[in-house]
C-alpha cells in the first residue's frame, strides 16, 4: 500500500524540469560547474547572481541557445538538452525583448502560433486574449519601435505566453526599466504567473527583485550554486557567508568555539557547537539598540562607539565600533538623533552559522 | 567654407551635365560641325531608328540578368559569411573584396582566355571529348557579357547584403527559434525581410553599373552583345555625332536616376531601426 502511495506521490510531485550536473566551458573558462536544480510545476524560481556568475548561460542552456559541456536537462520524461530550441516547449522573454521590428505587435504575438500553423481563427482569438492579458490591445497594430520599453516588455511576455509553454524563461526582463515601472512590473509579473500557473525561471542580479517575486531563489556564484531556498530561508538561514552578504545586509562575525563558548572579538555566548573556527551571520535588524536592561534570555550584550549613521527613511543604519576590531551594523526604526556611545544586544539564536565562501576564479 | 565644394560640383558635375543637356538639342551639319540650333531631332531619331531603342532594351535585359545572378551568388555568400563563420569571417570578407582591387581589364581578358575558341574551357571540353568543335557561343555573345559582368559586380551586390545581415540583432534569430520556428521559417520570416534594404541596394548597384558598362561588351560581346554605352562611345568618337550621343546619355541618366529614386523609397519602406 505504502509503496503504491509513494509511487503516486512521486509522479505527482515530480519536478517539471530537472537539471543534472550541468557544466559549461568556454575554452578554458569554466562558466558553469556541476549545476543540479529542480523546478516544480507552477513554481517561480529565480536564478540570482552577479554579472559573470553564469546565470544567463544556464538559462540559455535550458532554452537551447547553448549546449551544455556536461550534464543533462530533463523536462518530464523528455531529454531536453538534445532538442533544438524550436522543439522545446519552453519560451523566453529576452533581456532586450527581441521583438521583430518588421512585424506589428499583433504579428509579433501571433508568430509562434503562425509557425506552428494553427488555424487562423484560433490564432486571432488567442492573440487577442494574450494582448488583453497584458493590457496591450490598443497597440495591436503598432510597430515595436513606436511603443515604450515597458510596453515592449508586455508584448514580449504576451508573445511567449500565447504559446502556452510549460516553462517560461525570463532573462533580466526588467533591467531596462526605470525604478518605478520596475516595481510595478514585479507585482504584475508575479500575479500573471499565479494566474497562468506556468513555471517561471527568472534571471536577475537584483536581490530585492528576487526576494519580492520568487517562490525559491537559486543563488549562483562563479558558476556554482551557492544556495537554493525560499526567500525567507535564504535570508533567515543563509548557508554561506556569500549568500548572507549578497542577500540583504549582514554582520559577519568571525571567531572560534572552545568548550561550549563562542567567542567573536568582544562577544561571547554559550553554544552547543563543537570546537573550532566559526563564522556567523547576524542581520542588522536583529540587533537591538540601547539595551540597558536585558529582555532576552540568550541575549549577548556589547557596548560600542557610533561611527556613522545613515538615515534611510523608515529605518536607520548605524555602524558601531565594538572594539577588538569588530564593527557592527545595526538597523533601527529611527534613533531620533545623533548618538555617541550605545549598548547593543542580540539573541544568540539569531547569529546563524555560515560556511566560509572561498575565493573562486 | 561651403564655397570650394560648391565650385567643384558646379565645375565638374553640373556644368558638364548642362552642356550635355544643351548638346542633346543641337545637331551636326553635313560638314561635321555642331550646329547650335535648338530642335528635338535627336530624340525623334532615338525612337525612330530601331537599333537605338533595341540596344537600350537589350542592355536593360543584360543588366537585369546580371542583377539576378549577382544576387543569387551574393546573397548566399553574404548569408554564409554573416551567420556561419566566426574566426575566419574577416579573412573570407577580404577574399570577397580582393577581386575589386584587380583591374577590370585584367578580369575581362581573363574571361576571354577562358571562353575563346582556343580558350581554357573549349580546350578542356574537347580534351575530355565532350565536344568535337569549339563552342562558338561562349565568347562574343551576350552570354559572355552576362557572365563577365556577373563576376565583376557580384561583390557590389554582396557588400550591402552582408552589411544588412550583420545588422540583424542575433537575439531576433534566437527569439524566432525560441517561438518554435525552424531555421527555414526563421530565414523567410525574420532574416530575409530584415535584409531587404541590403538586397535592394545590391540590386541597384549591380543593375546601374552593368547597364552603363561598355568594356565587357566591347571585349567579349561581339556584334550580338553590343550595349547602349558602346553606341554612345562610338557616337562621341568615330561617328562624331555628339548631339545624338548626348541625347542617349540623357535618357540613360534619367532612367538611372529614377531607378535610384525608387529603390531608395523602397529601402526606406523596408528599414526598421
Amino acid at each position: 500500500m505504502t509503496a503504491v502511495r509513494d509511487a503516486v506521490a512521486g509522479i505527482l510531485c515530480r519536478p517539471l524540469l530537472r537539471i543534472r550536473n550541468v557544466a559549461k566551458n568556454f575554452g578554458k573558462n569554466k562558466v558553469l560547474r556541476n549545476i543540479s536544480l529542480d523546478v516544480a510545476e507552477g513554481e517561480f524560481l529565480t536564478i540570482l547572481g552577479e554579472s559573470g556568475s553564469g546565470k544567463t548561460t544556464l538559462l540559455r542552456i535550458i532554452a537551447g541557445f547553448e549546449s551544455a559541456s556536461a550534464g543533462e536537462v530533463w523536462m518530464g520524461d523528455e531529454r531536453l538538452d538534445r532538442q533544438p530550441p524550436y522543439r522545446r516547449r519552453v519560451n523566453t522573454v529576452f533581456q532586450h525583448y527581441a521583438l521583430f521590428p518588421h512585424l506589428t505587435v499583433e504579428q509579433n504575438v501571433a508568430y509562434g502560433l503562425r509557425v506552428a500553423k494553427r488555424p487562423e481563427a484560433e490564432i486571432s482569438s488567442r492573440v487577442a486574449e494574450a494582448l488583453e492579458k497584458v493590457k496591450m490591445s490598443v497597440h495591436a497594430k503598432s510597430k515595436p519601435s513606436k511603443i515604450s520599453g515597458g510596453q515592449q516588455q508586455r508584448v514580449a511576455l504576451a508573445r511567449a505566453l500565447v504559446n502556452r509553454p510549460r516553462l517560461l524563461l525570463l532573462d533580466e526582463p526588467l533591467s531596462a526599466l526605470d525604478a518605478n515601472l520596475r516595481r510595478q512590473m514585479q507585482v504584475e509579473l508575479k500575479s500573471l504567473q499565479r494566474e497562468v500557473g506556468i513555471s517561471f525561471i527568472f534571471v536577475t542580479h537584483d536581490q530585492e527583485e528576487a526576494m519580492v517575486m520568487s517562490d525559491r531563489i537559486a543563488l549562483l556564484r562563479s558558476g556554482e550554486l551557492e544556495q537554493v531556498a525560499t526567500p525567507r530561508e535564504i535570508y533567515g538561514r543563509p548557508s554561506t557567508a556569500y549568500a548572507a552578504q549578497f542577500i540583504g545586509h549582514t554582520n559577519l562575525l568571525k571567531g572560534e568555539v572552545r568548550a561550549g563558548v563562542s567567542r567573536c572579538g568582544p562577544l561571547t555566548w554559550q553554544t552547543s557547537l563543537p570546537d573550532g573556527p566559526v563564522l556567523f551571520s547576524l542581520r542588522p535588524e536583529n540587533v537591538r539598540l540601547g539595551a540597558e536592561n536585558t529582555v532576552l534570555s540568550d541575549g549577548v550584550r556589547v557596548r560600542g562607539k557610533v561611527l556613522h549613521q545613515a538615515f534611510h527613511g523608515a529605518t536607520e543604519l548605524i555602524r558601531v565600533d565594538c572594539g577588538d576590531g569588530l564593527v557592527m551594523v545595526v538597523r533601527t526604526s529611527g534613533s531620533g538623533g545623533a548618538l555617541d556611545t550605545v549598548d547593543l544586544e542580540f539573541s544568540a539564536a539569531d547569529a546563524v552559522l555560515v560556511r566560509e565562501s572561498p575565493e573562486r576564479i | 567654407m561651403t564655397l570650394p565644394p560648391l565650385l567643384w560640383v558646379t565645375a565638374f558635375l553640373l556644368a558638364p551635365y548642362l552642356l550635355m543637356f544643351c548638346y542633346s538639342f543641337w545637331s551636326v551639319s553635313p560638314t561635321q560641325s555642331i550646329v547650335h540650333s535648338w530642335n528635338l531631332d535627336n530624340y525623334a531619331q532615338l525612337l525612330r531608328v530601331d537599333v537605338y531603342w533595341q540596344t537600350l532594351l537589350r542592355s536593360m535585359w543584360i543588366a537585369a540578368r546580371v542583377t539576378v545572378f549577382s544576387l543569387l551568388l551574393g546573397y548566399p555568400l553574404a548569408y554564409f559569411l554573416s551567420f556561419y563563420t566566426e574566426k575566419k569571417k574577416d579573412l573570407l570578407y577580404q577574399l570577397v573584396i580582393i577581386p575589386l582591387w584587380v583591374s577590370y581589364l585584367v578580369r575581362a581578358y581573363a574571361w576571354k582566355t577562358i571562353l575563346g575558341s582556343d580558350g581554357v574551357l573549349n580546350t578542356l571540353l574537347q580534351y575530355v571529348h565532350l565536344t568535337k568543335h569549339p563552342l562558338e557561343f561562349l565568347l562574343y555573345s551576350p552570354f559572355a557579357v552576362v557572365l563577365t559582368l556577373t563576376h565583376i559586380y557580384t561583390p557590389f551586390a554582396f557588400l550591402p547584403i552582408y552589411a544588412a545581415l550583420e545588422h540583424i540583432p542575433r537575439n531576433l534569430v534566437e527569439a524566432s527559434h525560441d517561438l518554435g520556428a525552424t531555421p527555414g521559417q526563421t530565414f523567410w520570416k525574420v532574416i530575409f525581410p530584415l535584409s531587404i534594404p541590403g538586397v535592394l541596394a545590391g540590386a541597384t548597384f549591380a543593375f546601374v553599373l552593368s547597364l552603363g558598362d561598355f568594356l565587357a561588351p566591347l571585349l567579349l560581346g561581339g556584334p550580338s552583345g553590343i550595349m547602349i554605352s558602346n553606341i554612345v562611345v562610338s557616337l562621341f568618337g568615330a561617328a562624331y555625332n555628339w548631339p545624338l550621343g548626348a541625347a542617349i546619355s540623357l535618357c540613360m541618366l534619367l532612367l538611372v536616376v529614377s531607378l535610384l529614386f525608387f529603390s531608395e523609397r523602397l529601402e526606406k519602406k523596408w528599414s526598421f531601426s
